[in-house]
């Protein structure tokens, strides 16, 4: 892949590449370029690596090894192999959903103290009590009587006590249709504790373990449904209880954020604790203070990947690019800092970073680069040290090289701020709060079906172009799209956003919805944890009734087009597992060297759980195979066709 | 496009907020917060407030929290020309806002006198609601339209109208656009209104549309058995239950906008008779939320389709229209051209059934001159004799009573046509200009024939009638009809609880008040009035799985109280498991439930150890210190309220009336008219089973509307009801 537009469709990163082709940066397109040919063996999944009397391969030609030295076949290792990394994303998404819960009870420890002391200490607050009391009824919990900081006490301590449970059920698979529940409590793929499911799911794949395909994969889905149901929820559900509940928000997105006069801070990675506090900060009167008397006129604060998606959602913090603009932000010259927690953040930033006066610096004790200024983050000091990052930035601004700085001019408009709780409060108000309308849409078939497209981006793929046609042909076919993460991000910037985009893009029943509600065609539901809002939000569909009684049921796919991460095996498999109907574009989960195994995916799976896998590396293909999917489901409901097909 | 909709709607809430904020500040200015407000005639103080926020407005401060509440559904921001927020929400908000606001100012206006405006009907009373609510069950209103504004004609409006009362929709009127009203409109054309006519004007401001919404609203509580300030199940319950739909005429201006808004919010769609853009989606109303219909011929379809209300149009071919709604309508003196009956000549009306081979189906026979006769006459009087013979293999004698009273509505349908009174006490007016388009005699016996085969056509095969109008003829057959009507008499007053094997059910009410049953048995008819056991059985064998169903009996568990195990069962199952056992005669033990139209409530006085009996018209004080609108709060919706009972006045009549507890000699007190209503038969029944003087110890609001009064009254007269073992 050579040629600057089919690295990237979007405008703003092709000027980017440009200007890293002219000045000799080195960017993951070219890494990946000279990466080529990629092992055949670890695309096909039949590398071993296990044990020390491997590495072992087969030949997946059949005419050399067909078992390694253990005796494992294609199928037992792909099937390890997929399994594992189903339990290193599982163990990312739920890992942030801790740290969510100890913040959480750190906060209520410091409010209720402070109650106490009559004073006000602490960064975090309780910010929406509401969806506290909700979920706190919801896993059983007395609200009567209990003051807000008593009652997050106990919701994190139920919700941290899930990590490390070891018998009974996740809570939150009560959420789930009874019909689910029951489909999988008889395949015994019920998660316990959220850890537990990792660790058993790592044991397995272990030398001399399991060495059935279809039981790893049972065993992987109990894990990804810890994440999906345990993890990932528990983060969504904490994050809106202690940094407040998003609603609709307009915001900008593309390089084209980043301001020429101001101190720009681009905050990239997954976790919003910190960075709510650094957007805070960019507001603090001192700081802007100290960052005038350095000559900027403000403090820019922008944000990569999902902690983008979080600071978008609940302030409306613009977005300066998904996964694969990490870099090119940085080769804008116009970045201070930036700033990372955990996940997704390329090791290259450093180097790169290093051309240009742009300071890296990482906050996570999980996150070290070798050579890198930290500045570790603490709940406890969290403004503090978000101050401090800020500060570092006003004192770089001097130091940035006017002519090392070419900003895009690309930004687009865009509105977020869409979950489960506000497509209540959007389809009926105060009163009517209800999902009847969308039902009723999808059941009357002005809505042919929901599509769920999210994941990550890939330098093996056109940047953004899959998610970006994928998208444009479920609108036109008046499916209602829902995404998350560097997805939308990529449709973000497209222009799929904003409530105009419904007449320019969008079939005529999907334009009706959209202009009675006053919504985008495609919702942006927030960051990769938030997932957890698309299996939440398809319940409550489930739950107003109308589209049957499963999730299975409703007339709806997923599909992940340019996904790279482990994080995004372990979502697809808790979809899959849920009962949806997912297509993953760029390769297969390297597992085409067992024919058994990519048929279970692909096929016998659906016996088991109701969703599949499909795999295409084409976004016409793609949406085809929703579409057809989609209408499969409403004749299984007996719905009419899609009104305007 | 419905951002249009929506900003204007957004608009039209702000102004109307801003309206009723003003004002309420300069009457808590002027007067203080504690000057109490309310509307005539409710126990739901401002209705809108009271089933949305259970909130009891009675005094100008308790309305300002209305008004604060009204503040935060406000909405964040107008639609934006770009990038807008989604508005759908705060539309919705905005609408529940307005309807709130506009509560306010209306109690406000009444406060200074300025409601109900000339010629309007203003609140509706909790009376009316309750009055209608068997028509509305039964078919005979199967809905309501609420018009908004001016047809660009009389001729227009009057048609509109028209096709609305044919099909018996009740008509509510008012508004206005471009400075005219539809109120005025139809005035001028002399089109007769109020409640029997199915129109009844609101006002001419479109803030006054707050009646017939703060009216549907009331049915959650009344009949639905929901409670103050369960909002969202109100407003579901209207979407799912209240048939109404609004019409508006003439352009739309945002404070129409804002009130339609309510309305959608409420679940009634809106059609429009401009260019608007259509909100068509469906989901918070029954179907499509907002359309336009330019075509005034099919506006009112259109409205009937998008509700969704299911009609059954008689087309009885007569030449003038038909319709319950033309029910009411009255011939006044000036416009009889022929009248019969009364005190003004010999008349009759007598149903029999007769052998299948002595009907000819459709046979009219007219013995005697037609109406024009009374052209050469000095007086427009003329005898008559209506003789309707029906056949069926499922006719029984036992249903010739109820056939033949059915004759009164039938008649009365006819526009021009009025009919007063049944048997050989009927009165039967036919105005000019009903003459004028050719209606004559035999046309009655076409709308009674087409009424019967339509409404008994399971029970009835074939029709013929004779119409006599000699007067020698009359008075033979009148002879005839007299033994038949007295045997009949006999036949009824015979007839026990005792002496039948089945009670029938009735559930009709189920569609607005979904726990309630009704047990109808001989001597307790349904709470409503409307249903006697042999209306209730006729009913069931015209349609074997309609709302009322035959129950066995069986095992008689309790026999002071008529408690029955098969009944309890029964109940259990179609009360949706929410009432496990009921008693015919007791009104502490197990009491019936009640839907919310009943005639009468008994209810305990425990310090004269009775009961008092209030019927629904009796707008007065009791002396248990409630009137009939606050005691029939508690009593409806399905639920057991024991010392409390929902009934049909002739239910005071029957000798099982709560004989569990002593029957008639319990009763201390009823208003004046129901005790002249009930005049003879109460008399007798006093003398039947206490004494003659018994009657005269019942007293009424002219001795006591007070406990102390009355308990004086009670002891002077030695009421038989303070010797009585205890109540409670």
């Amino acid at each position: 892949m050579s040629k600057i537009e089919q690295k990237s469709i979007d405008l703003a990163s092709q000027e980017m590449l440009k200007k890293a082709q002219a000045e000799g940066l080195n960017t993951c397109w070219d890494r990946v370029d000279s990466m080529q040919p990629q092992c055949g063996f670890g695309q096909l999944g039949v590398c071993c690596t296990v044990c020390n009397m491997g590495p072992c391969r087969i030949d997946p030609f059949g005419e050399g090894p067909e078992c390694g030295v253990c005796g494992a076949t294609a199928d037992t290792i792909a099937a390890r192999n997929l399994a594992r990394k189903i339990a290193v994303g599982g163990s990312a998404h739920s890992d942030h959903g801790r740290d969510v819960a100890n913040t959480l009870l750190m906060t209520a420890k410091h409010g209720g103290q402070d109650k106490a002391k009559g004073s006000h200490s602490h960064d975090y607050d309780i910010t929406d009590e509401n969806k506290l009391k909700k979920v706190a009824q919801e896993i059983g919990l007395e609200i009567k009587g209990k003051d807000k900081f008593e009652l997050a006490k106990e919701v994190g301590e139920l919700m941290l006590g899930e990590f490390g449970k070891q018998k009974g059920e996740l809570l939150f698979i009560n959420r789930a249709p009874k019909k689910r529940q029951e489909i999988w409590r008889k395949l015994g793929i019920v998660p316990r504790g959220i850890d537990r499911e990792v660790v058993e799911l790592l044991h397995t794949t272990t030398m001399g373990v399991d060495n059935e395909y279809r039981n790893l994969m049972l065993t992987g889905m109990r894990c990804a449904l810890a994440d999906g149901w345990g993890g990932s929820m528990i983060a969504t559900d904490l994050q809106d209880i202690l940094l407040g509940k998003p609603v609709p928000i307009r915001s900008k997105v593309n390089l084209g954020v980043l301001k020429e006069d101001e101190v720009n801070v681009v905050v990239h990675g997954h976790e919003p604790v910190l960075s709510e506090m650094a957007v805070k900060a960019s507001r603090d009167p001192e700081l802007l203070k100290l960052a005038k008397e350095k000559g900027a006129n403000g403090i820019n604060l922008a944000g990569i990947c999902c902690t983008a998606n979080e600071v978008l959602m609940r302030q409306g913090v613009p977005v300066a690019g998904n996964f694969l603009q990490q870099e090119l932000a940085i080769i804008t010259g116009a970045v201070e800092v930036m700033m990372v927690d955990v996940q997704c953040i390329m090791p290259a930033l450093e180097q790169l970073a290093s051309c240009f006066h742009t300071k890296l610096i990482t906050t996570s004790p999980k996150a070290r680069f070798p050579g890198v200024k930290h500045i570790q983050f603490t709940e406890e000091k969290a403004y503090a040290v978000s101050k401090q990052i800020i500060r570092e930035a006003i004192d770089n601004y001097p130091n940035r090289i006017k002519e090392k700085v070419n900003i895009p001019k690309q930004t687009m408009d865009l509105v977020a701020g869409f979950t489960k709780e506000v497509v209540f409060q959007i389809l009926g108000g105060t009163y009517r709060a209800s999902y009847r309308p969308l039902n009723e849409g999808i059941i009357s078939g002005r809505l042919r079906g929901v599509a769920g497209v999210v994941g990550c981006n890939n330098p093996k793929q056109t940047h953004d172009l899959f998610h970006v046609e994928l998208v444009k042909e479920l609108m036109k076919k008046d499916v209602l799209v829902l995404q998350t993460g560097c997805s939308a991000i990529a449709c973000a910037k497209a222009g799929f956003l904003v409530p105009e985009a419904a007449k320019q893009y969008a079939g005529r029943g999907l334009q009706e919805i959209c202009d009675a509600v006053g919504i985008p065609p495609v919702l942006h539901l927030g960051s990769c944890v938030d997932n957890s809002r698309i299996l939440t939000a398809a319940c409550e569909i489930i739950k107003e009734g109308g589209l049957g009684e499963d999730l299975s049921d409703i007339p709806a796919a997923g599909a992940a087009p340019e996904w790279m991460s482990e994080k995004a095996i372990t979502i697809g498999f808790y979809f899959v597992a849920s009962g949806v109907y997912t297509v993953f574009g760029a390769d297969p989960f390297s597992v085409f060297g067992s024919k058994n195994l990519t048929e279970y995916l692909t096929n016998g799976i659906e016996k088991d759980v109701g969703g599949k896998f499909a795999f295409s590396d084409n976004p016409q293909e793609m949406a085809k195979l929703m579409i057809e999917h989609i209408d499969n489901k409403r004749k299984a409901l007996n719905l009419k066709p899609a009104m305007y097909a | 496009m419905s951002k249009v909709v929506a900003a204007a709607v957004m608009r039209g809430t702000q102004s109307v907020f801003k309206q009723a904020e003003s004002i309420l500040n300069k009457a808590i200015e002027e007067k203080s917060e504690s000057t109490k407000v309310g509307f005539p005639e409710t126990a739901f103080y401002f209705p809108m407030a009271n089933a949305l926020l259970a909130e009891e407005v009675k005094t100008l401060g308790d309305a300002k929290k209305i008004l604060e509440h009204a503040r935060t559904l406000l909405p964040r921001e107008l639609p934006q020309d770009k990038v807008w927020l989604p508005y759908l929400g705060d539309v919705l908000d905005s609408g529940i806002a307005t309807l709130l606001c506009e509560e306010i100012i209306m109690a406000l206006r009444y406060l200074s006198g300025e409601e109900p405006q000339a010629d309007c009907n203003g609140f509706f009373s909790d009376t009316v609601l309750r009055s209608l609510g068997l028509q509305l069950v039964d078919g005979r209103m199967p809905g309501f339209a609420a018009i908004l504004g001016a047809a660009p004609d009389n001729k227009t409006a009057v048609e509109i109208v028209r096709q609305l009362q044919e099909r018996s929709i009740l008509i509510f009127a008012g508004s206005s656009s471009n400075g005219r009203s539809i109120i005025d409109q139809l005035k001028e054309e002399n089109v007769a209104m109020g409640w029997d006519n199915y129109i009844v004007p609101y006002g001419r401001d479109t803030l006054s549309a707050i009646y017939p919404l703060n009216w549907a609203i009331r049915s959650t509580l009344t009949f639905g058995g929901l409670k103050a300030g369960q909002a969202q199940k109100c407003l579901l319950y209207c979407k799912e239950r209240v048939f109404a739909f609004g019409l508006a005429l003439g352009p739309l201006d945002d404070i129409k906008y804002a009130t339609g808004a309510g309305a959608i919010a409420m679940g009634f769609p809106v059609i429009a008779d401009t260019d608007i853009p259509e909100i068509r989606p469906t989901g918070v109303a029954g179907y499509e939320a907002l359309v336009k219909e330019k075509d005034h011929s099919k506006i009112v379809p259109v409205g009937i389709e998008i509700r969704g209300i299911k009609i059954k149009v008689s087309k009885i071919p007569i030449p003038v229209l038909y319709g319950a709604a033309f029910e009411g309508e009255r011939v006044r003196r000036e416009q009889v051209y022929v009248e019969f009956g009364s005190k003004f000549s010999a008349s009759f009306e007598f149903l029999r059934m007769k052998d299948s081979d002595k009907i000819e189906d459709d046979k009219v026979e007219l013995i005697g001159p037609d109406i024009e006769a009374v052209e050469k006459q000095s007086k427009r009087i003329m005898p008559l004799g209506i003789v309707v013979e029906v056949a069926g293999r499922k006719m029984q004698k036992d249903f010739e009573p109820i056939l033949e009273r059915q004759i009164h509505r039938y008649i009365n349908g006819a526009m021009g046509v009025m009919h007063i009174g049944q048997r050989d006490m009927n009165w039967i007016r036919i105005s000019k200009e009903t003459a004028a388009k050719g209606f004559k005699l035999k046309h009655l016996a076409v709308i009674i024939r087409a009424k019967i085969l339509e409404e008994y056509g399971a029970i009835v095969d074939k029709v013929q009638t004779k119409i006599y109008t000699k007067e020698e003829d009359v008075e033979k057959f009148s002879k005839v009809a007299n033994d038949s009507y007295n045997e009949r008499d006999e036949r009824l007053g015979g007839m026990t609880d005792e002496s039948v094997e089945v009670f029938y059910s009735c559930a009709l009410c189920q569609s607005f008040a979904p726990n309630h049953v009704c047990i109808v048995t001989p001597e307790r008819l349904g709470l409503c009035g409307g249903y006697s056991w042999l209306d209730t059985k006729a009913s069931f064998e015209i349609l074997p799985s309609g709302p009322n169903q035959p129950i066995e009996k069986g095992q008689c568990l309790d026999e002071k109280s008529g408690i029955y195990k098969n009944v309890n069962e029964f109940i259990y199952q179609k009360s949706n498991k929410s009432v496990e056992s009921v008693s015919m005669y007791s009104f502490i033990n197990s009491p019936q439930t009640s839907c919310g139209c009943f005639e009468c409530i008994v209810a305990i006085m425990p310090e004269a150890n009775g009961v008092i009996v209030v019927n629904r018209d009796y707008t007065g004080m009791t002396p248990i210190g409630m009137t009939f609108t606050t005691l029939a709060g508690s009593v409806g919706g399905g639920v057991q309220t024991p010392g409390f009972l929902g009934v049909g006045k002739l239910y005071l009549i029957s000798k099982k009336f709560i004989s569990a507890e002593g029957g008639l000699r319990r009763v201390v007190w009823m208003p004046k008219e129901l005790k002249e209503a009930l005049g003879e038969k109460l008399k007798k029944r006093c003398e039947a089973e206490i004494d003659a003087g018994f009657y005269e110890k019942i007293a009424d609001e002219t001795q006591a509307t007070t406990s102390e009064q009355l308990l004086e009254v009670l002891n002077k007269a030695s009421h038989p009801a303070l010797t009585l073992p205890p109540l409670m």
